[in-house]
């Protein structure tokens, strides 16, 4: 029976009580030394054959003759208003079959609360006007034809810029470029106590640059009408966000959507609901009576599509003498862009990771003259804790203590935030974990004195949700010939969703996985599942894949009891096991899955489960550590990571094959974002120098240290009923600062400021050798 | 006036792709790219970046691994191209392939045929490399969920494959 419950609801970081409707499981829960066959087993995905033969449709391959193609025309200012628009020569091209733009609208003009075509345009790569044409090529043409004055404007491109004296207003019409001067505060306890109770206080400010996601999909929507109902190929991290903000944005009810993603190529957090191209190919293909695709290119992905804040960071810890924190503060401005929101959750760290009775964070939101930042794998947190951990490391190198001391020091047994207990943690053992298997207790205090490379070693710790929680369902069909489907409204952004939720419904089936077909990423057959963000996915949709097989084996269970002639039996006297369903009190009785099946005929079973409630007055969280060890060459400055440890702690771990994946992809992400990555924008011109991949640098196999991967602390048996966690995000974080971390060590300087690059290494050299 | 913007007049070419001969009638500027995935449908073939950054297009051309966005088709009269939607023959999946799968040599998917289709390349000028020589010759393919630990496992793998049918 579903209830109204108040429950709280995590999404990357935030957390809220919410009302939602739960039902409770009727599953019980695996416990922490439950017999599984195939869950914790390595498994390879279930759609890896066409993910390496090509046959993989992604949003991108989505075609069919007569489709037409649109792209947008975009601003080549940071800041300009539109003084004149002619697009005649562009619809006079052979091949085009409509143009749009603020003189010449579409039937739906607004989308995000504001105009699709505006005339101030307040960041490069800002939508000016869309062309559909016979094909790629043609509408490209066409675009070169369209002719327009602008009147320039001043602009902000940047944070240093946007918040600095006399900074050029964002929009023309003024207001101020930081949207809440109070800024977003958090406090707990007194600061002033604090700092009074402090006997090493440190005071250091950090930044780190504008990262672009790099999807190597780029992102795109194809549209296709049949009648009055409209099918959205969306490449994207929710097809149920796709389908509501569809039918929102083009005022039409949901039954009239369908959301397709089957596979998806990256996301990152850049990918969800309808936006500007969605609604224009929707609104080309019911004007023309065509599919109509909209893709970006690689350069308006760098463009308008979002990115990772930067920020300006100053962190002020105070300790006593053994350690103790006393005091913590934490001061951010974040670029959020032009249209971006106010809310940044990079503070989550310092809130949250230590046991300190003083703290404070605030963040002020910074507008400035660049498309809207979005979520980033770990938005604020990646931030955040290149900060808070450089910062701790400071305090432990003026405490003359061991970084890893000093984080025991102040190990947080319940959530600091929020004073209530964890389900389980499980930080402890991944410090120790990490420790031994980087060698740390026994690493070398002194560099080698010969040569120009210096090694160092670092260590960064990790929180983070990804507990996942309702609403979240899942059925499940049995076939004639014992074979099963699994539909659930979630999708697969390479995480592994496919595998793991095959992985669920075969082990509480007791069938082989290859018996098992899952129908993911199309809103049509599924029921509602969440968008992949804030590491959800696996934690919100596989106890809901259980429940739905559990309710399905449950009514096999019945027809089992009537054809073994046992009509008084319960369903619980049955277990399920190797394709077979047994009575437990006489295990002669038993029937093969495939025979109950037969019998069926095409009376089908339909199983359904729904995610039930999280654990009251309990906090669900992911912890882990990372240990980097880094050569720094003091003459070139250039950075090598040799090797990464990564100690993480996420419950259950359902996939280790998969699950392995994500962390060498986290950390060698979050190894970009500490020494290569970051946009760089020309002060001058305000426009982007680095809208490409090659100019934008993301590791490349070359780049890649030794890994370590250590899958540490206890089954979450409390946060769900599979027991496991997020893991999608996690390993992102303490990168960086590990390694920025290392590099200080190495050299006996710290760089401040990321990317570290070589320039960057060599000039905290030079400032350290001054100042000794 | 506007017409000056339109290429040629579109021209016949004859494509030998995946062991099939094909004819299509395509303007002189398209890329190898544009007319496997438009013209023949085959979507194995990814743009990642359209200008040579990123390998996800990558497909094999007289024996030499190409990228197909900077590849003018018309440059590709006579000559043998390969794609990743030919590789496996037969229903049977390419060595790599199936090493690709058994170690996970991705996430996405979506570098994933030029991964591929640059490690064949790989493993058949040099059917036993190092380490050291699959990073380097694999680098111009990137892979942003970064599976590259996975896909040296892969290679070292699909090469010890190999020498077992070499032995045979």
């Amino acid at each position: 029976m579903p209830t109204i419950k108040v429950t709280k609801v995590e999404f990357e970081g935030r957390i809220e009580e919410r009302e939602v409707i739960v039902e409770e499981e009727n599953v019980p829960r695996w416990d922490a030394d439950a017999q599984l066959d195939v869950v914790g087993k390595p498994t390879p995905r279930v759609d890896g054959v066409v993910r390496v033969t090509g046959q993989a449709v992604y949003t991108h391959d989505v075609q069919r003759s007569g489709m037409l193609v649109g792209r947008f025309l975009r601003s080549p200012h940071p800041h300009a208003r539109i003084q004149h628009i002619d697009s005649s020569k562009a619809e006079a091209l052979r091949g085009v079959w409509l143009v749009w733009h603020r003189g010449q609208p579409p039937p739906i003009g607004r989308i995000d609360g504001r105009d699709l075509f505006a005339q101030e345009l307040v960041y490069e790569g800002e939508e000016i006007a869309l062309v559909v044409a016979c094909d790629e090529r043609v509408a490209e043409d066409a675009l070169k034809l369209i002719e327009i004055e602008y009147e320039t404007l001043p602009f902000a491109p940047d944070l240093d810029t946007a918040i600095g004296q006399d900074a050029p207003p964002v929009f023309a019409g003024g207001g101020g470029n930081v949207i809440d001067p109070d800024g977003d505060v958090y406090e707990r306890g007194d600061l002033e106590r604090g700092r009074q109770e402090a006997d090493v206080v440190v005071d250091l400010t950090f930044t780190t640059p504008i990262a672009s996601h790099c999807c190597l999909e780029t992102h795109g929507s194809v549209a296709q009408w049949e009648g009055d109902r409209l099918t959205v190929w969306h490449s994207t991290q929710s097809v149920w966000g796709t389908r509501s903000s569809s039918a929102e944005v083009l005022d039409i009810p949901q039954d009239q959507v369908r959301a397709i993603c089957r596979y998806v190529g990256g996301g990152f957090g850049s990918k969800w609901g309808a936006e500007r191209y969605t609604l224009a190919a929707a609104l080309a293909a019911r004007e023309t009576g065509r599919m109509v695709k909209v893709l970006l290119d690689r350069r308006e992905e760098h463009l308008a599509a979002g990115y990772r804040p930067s920020s300006k960071q100053r962190v002020r810890i105070g300790a006593r003498r053994d350690g103790t924190l006393t005091f913590l503060d934490h001061e951010a401005w974040v670029v959020t862009g032009a249209y971006g929101g106010g809310g940044s959750i990079i503070g989550g760290p310092a809130k949250d990771l230590y046991r300190c009775p003083n703290v404070r964070t605030v963040v002020w939101a910074v507008r400035a003259n660049t498309d809207a930042g979005r979520a980033f794998r770990a938005p604020g947190y990646v931030e955040g804790t290149f900060a808070l951990e450089g910062a701790m490391d400071t305090l432990a190198a003026e405490l003359g203590m061991d970084p890893l001391d000093l984080r025991l020091q102040n190990y947080a047994e319940e959530s600091p935030a929020r004073g209530i207990p964890y389900t389980v943690k499980g930080l402890r053992e991944a410090y120790e974990s990490g420790a031994e298997r980087i060698g740390w207790r026994d690493r070398e205090q002194a560099t080698p004195k010969d040569g120009p490379w210096r090694r160092g070693w670092g260590m960064a710790s990790q929180i983070w949700g990804g507990g996942g929680g309702p609403p979240a369902n899942a059925m499940v069909k049995l076939l004639s010939d014992g074979t099963v489907d699994v539909l659930a409204g979630v999708q697969d952004l390479g995480t592994g969703t496919w595998t793991v939720i095959a992985q669920v419904a075969a082990e509480e089936l007791g069938l082989p996985i290859d018996d098992v077909r899952v129908v993911i990423g199309d809103t049509e057959p599924t029921p509602f599942g969440p968008g992949s963000g804030g590491s959800v996915t696996l934690a919100s949709i596989t106890p809901a894949v259980r429940e739905a097989a559990h309710d399905a084996k449950r009514q096999l269970a019945d027809l089992a009891a009537y054809m073994l002639e046992l009509s008084d039996a319960s369903p619980q006297a049955f277990d399920i096991a190797q394709g077979e369903i047994v009575y437990r009190d006489d295990p002669d009785k038993r029937i093969p899955f495939r025979e109950v099946a037969a019998k069926m005929g095409n009376y089908m079973i339909v199983g359904r489960g729904a995610r039930g409630p999280n654990p009251d007055d309990k906090a669900l969280n992911t912890f882990g550590a990372q240990f980097a060890e880094v050569e720094v060459n003091v003459e070139t400055g250039e950075v090598r990571v040799r090797k990464v440890v990564a100690a993480h702690a996420n419950g259950r771990i359902v996939n280790p094959l998969t699950a392995a994946s994500q962390v060498y992809g986290g950390v060698t992400m979050g190894l970009g974002f500490g020494t290569m990555e970051g946009r760089v924008i020309d002060k001058r011109t305000g426009l982007q120098m680095t809208a490409n991949l090659e100019d934008y640098r993301i590791p490349t196999i070359m780049d890649v240290p030794a890994f370590d991967v250590a899958f540490v602390g206890p089954v979450d048996v409390e946060a769900n009923s599979v027991g496991g966690k997020g893991l999608g995000e996690p390993p992102i974080i303490p990168p960086a600062a590990a390694i920025a971390n290392a590099v200080a060590d190495a050299i006996g300087a710290r760089v401040f400021d990321l990317p570290i690059t070589p320039d960057r290494v060599l000039t905290a050299l030079k400032q350290a050798q001054e100042e000794a | 006036m506007a017409l000056a913007f339109r290429g040629p007049t579109r021209v016949p070419v004859t494509l030998n792709v995946n062991g099939s001969v094909v004819k299509v009638l395509i303007e002189p500027r398209r890329t190898l790219l544009s007319v496997l995935r438009e013209e023949l449908g085959l979507t194995g073939s990814k743009r990642g970046c359209g200008r040579g950054q990123c390998g996800a297009c990558t497909v094999i051309i007289d024996g030499e691994t190409a990228y197909a966005c900077l590849t003018l088709a018309i440059d590709c009269e006579g000559r043998q191209i390969r794609t990743v939607d030919g590789l496996a023959e037969g229903g049977r999946l390419h060595p790599v392939q199936e090493a690709f799968v058994a170690h996970d040599a991705y996430q996405c998917g979506f570098c994933t045929p030029g991964q591929v289709m640059s490690a064949v390349s790989l493993l058949e000028h040099n059917p036993h490399p190092s380490e050291a020589e699959i990073r380097h010759e694999m680098a111009g393919n990137l892979c942003r969920c970064g599976a590259y630990p996975n896909i040296v496992e892969a290679i070292l793998a699909a090469a010890e494959e190999g020498e077992g049918h070499a032995d045979d």
